[in-house]
């Protein structure tokens, strides 16, 4: 009979691998754990991810000198339009990054560390259901929530100004927990090269 | 209510002379008094109603000296119907129900018997002289009961905006009959996205918002910025001449000051930091706004030109939404310091930031907190109520709150009249957000804008 908790570990680890920092397609793939015969029903919530999440970003860095050649040539709106910096997602009445955030955000910082060239906008971005006063604010507090992980993690302040766009410009149109998910967002632009 | 009765001497043999700004050109319209028949030495001037209910009064079409003259005499007695029964202080005796009483072509001609029949108090007599692109607009307002010219005045001007002359005289008429500031010549400003461009710029799929101007009844609407860029927050001065905003054209929001009249763009912050939501003080010497040029939202005052920047606000959460007291002195502002997502509004002096006082304590959600004029002393904000919002008003000499919208559609945005008896907001209760105007007693619903979203209004004096 394997334990609850082992059970948890091994839908964890699989979750990690499933997280979209992970899915750069020139990623060597990661062994797989031992997988435990699920003998008792899964819980029916999917586990959090534990704290340790530098893993897959380090793992990262071999896949990077061919996009760089490419993104080097490109303008700045072609870069832009497909870019390497990817937005982080925030909880419902959060300016704090979570976790999945963290990973995402600690990417960013990847690429921007290969390019020290590179000035960045950083777009802090509401779902439609605060005020819209109110969510300028919450903009600008997720925007520089992002900025302060960024510093901590290397980049320069000087290589970031932060913009809040209240709920100016949903990601998504749509009126759904969905769509409202997808909108509070900080949004990367790189505005110099 | 109004009880004070005014008695002037031969007051309407007093030839006045005052310039009327014609919007949007710097025109001007000369009027003054037409001289009186009546020979009383003492005239009633303030037309009653019966036994203290509101007065009710007859607007008929003006009379128009030429044809081509008739579409603005129309026009201008609708538009005075429409203004005298927006502020609510006379029963306005419907138009459509005077066919029974015969057209007057002069003063001497008004069927006093017959407007007395339909129950009015007090009637207009009218009448629009067009030449070429100017018009002169002759007006009495006439006591029915004693059939005494309370009110004449005579206008000239552009044929442009025949509104203006109904505005003009309705405003002119609750100030002398009620001793009121009517709003029928302010303006609003807005937000609106529809001219549906897009942005230009790599991130695909954002729409352009330009700022507005409309009169207050939602005529005239005209774009002052032209930036195919996000320019939102607007506020206007107090002179009505000129409208801050902020506007993202480049990459970070700067505030923007807009001589409308002028065609003069002014950049008050200069490119430093974030700006948003700037709000003119009282003499128009200062603004209050939101910036995080020290790392995080908090709320500054500077001069009018950008100098002398102060900050007022220090707190990790995020401060913003400013709106100042009406002697200046005070600022209220929003703040999420007891809880993200939970915003409430705070009180602070406005020299110095100190004197740092919660003001609303039983909400789960308050923002855009808008001060009143005098003589209302009272705080209209956005509250949470349910999954949306709606417009409260906390009065604080007492600290009661009353409630003035109800849950139909999302309300926001609350923005005074300069007379404080109404409230411009955002609802979207007809089909996208839309700008709307009610009474401060949750009275007189009226639909602004219709093409579009519309948010973010303001109010001129």
């Amino acid at each position: 009979m394997v334990s609850r908790r082992g059970v948890i570990v091994a839908l964890a680890v699989v979750a990690l691998m499933a997280a979209p920092a992970c899915a750069r397609r020139s990623n060597p793939p990661l062994p797989l754990p031992p997988q435990p015969a699920p003998t008792v029903a899964p819980p029916p919530v999917t586990p959090t991810p534990p704290a340790p999440r530098a893993q897959p970003v380090e793992d990262l860095q071999p896949s990077a000198p061919l996009a760089e050649d490419s993104l080097g040539n490109k303008s700045l709106d072609e870069i832009n339009r497909d870019s390497p910096l990817r937005p982080a997602f925030f909880p419902l009445d959060s300016a704090d990054l979570d976790d999945s955030g963290r990973v995402v955000v600690s990417s960013n910082v990847e690429v921007l560390k290969k390019y020290p060239q590179w000035v960045v906008t950083i777009e802090g971005h509401c779902d439609e259901r605060g005020t819209a006063e109110y969510n300028l604010a919450l903009g600008e507090r997720r925007a520089v929530a992002v900025k302060t992980y960024m510093v901590s993690l290397g980049i320069a302040p000087d290589r970031m100004r932060t913009v809040s766009y209240g709920k100016e410009f949903p990601f998504d149109q749509a009126h759904t927990e969905e769509a409202w998910s997808r909108n509070r967002r900080a949004h990367f632009v790189i505005t110099a090269k | 209510m109004h009880t004070t009765r005014l008695r002037m001497r031969n007051t309407i043999l007093v030839v006045v002379t005052a310039a009327v700004s014609l919007w949007p050109g710097p025109n001007a319209a000369t009027m003054h008094a037409i001289g009186g028949q009546n020979q009383q030495p003492e005239i009633e001037l303030v037309i009653g109603g019966d036994s203290g209910a509101p007065p009710r009064y007859a607007v008929p079409d003006f009379a128009a000296a030429s044809p081509d003259a008739a579409e603005a005499a129309r026009t201008i007695s609708q538009v005075l119907w429409d203004d005298l029964g927006f502020e609510r202080e006379f029963y306005l005796i419907p138009r459509d129900t005077y066919s029974s009483v015969p057209a007057a072509r002069s003063p001497e001609q008004v069927p006093f018997a017959a407007w007395r029949e339909l129950g009015a108090d007090a009637v207009f007599f009218g009448t629009v002289e067009r030449t070429g692109d100017t018009v002169r607009v002759q007006v009495r307002l006439l006591n029915v009961r004693t059939r005494q010219t309370v009110f004449a005045k005579e206008y000239t001007g552009t044929a442009a905006n025949p509104r203006l002359y109904a505005h003009t005289i309705a405003d002119e008429v609750h100030l002398q009959q009620r001793a009121l500031r009517g709003v029928a010549r302010t303006k609003l400003t807005f937000v609106s996205d529809r001219n549906r461009e897009r942005l230009l710029g790599p991130v695909d799929n954002r729409e352009v918002k330009e700022i507005y101007i409309s009169d207050y009844d939602g005529a005239n609407q005209r774009r002052i910025t032209t930036t195919r860029q996000l320019n939102i927050t607007p506020s206007w001065s107090p002179d009505a001449r000129a409208v801050a905003y902020a506007s993202y054209r480049n990459v970070t929001p700067q505030i923007f000051i807009s001589l409308i009249y002028q065609g003069v763009l002014e950049n008050a912050t200069k490119g430093i930091g974030s700006n948003y939501m700037p709000v003119f003080s009282p003499d128009g010497t200062k603004i209050a706004f939101m910036s995080n040029r020290d790392g995080n939202p908090e709320v500054y005052v500077m001069n009018r030109d950008g100098s002398d920047v102060r900050r007022l606000t220090n707190h990790p959460a995020g401060d913003g939404s400013p709106t100042w007291s009406p002697t200046g002195t005070q600022i209220a502002f929003t703040s999420d310091r007891t809880g993200t997502g939970r915003p409430q509004i705070y009180l602070m002096n406005s020299a110095d930031g100190s004197n740092l006082r919660r003001l609303t304590t039983s909400e789960s959600y308050a923002d855009r907190p808008t001060w009143s004029p005098a003589p209302f002393n009272e705080i209209a904000y956005s509250a949470g109520t349910g999954a949306w919002y709606d417009i409260k008003i906390h009065e604080l000499a007492t600290g009661m709150v009353r409630q003035v919208t109800f849950s139909e559609g999302s309300n926001e945005g609350p923005a005074y009249s300069p007379n404080g008896k109404h409230l411009a907001f955002t609802s979207t209760r007809a089909g996208g957000t839309q700008v709307f105007t009610i009474g401060r007693d949750g009275r007189g619903l009226k639909q602004v804008t219709r093409s579009g979203n519309n948010t973010m209004p303001a109010w001129s004096q």
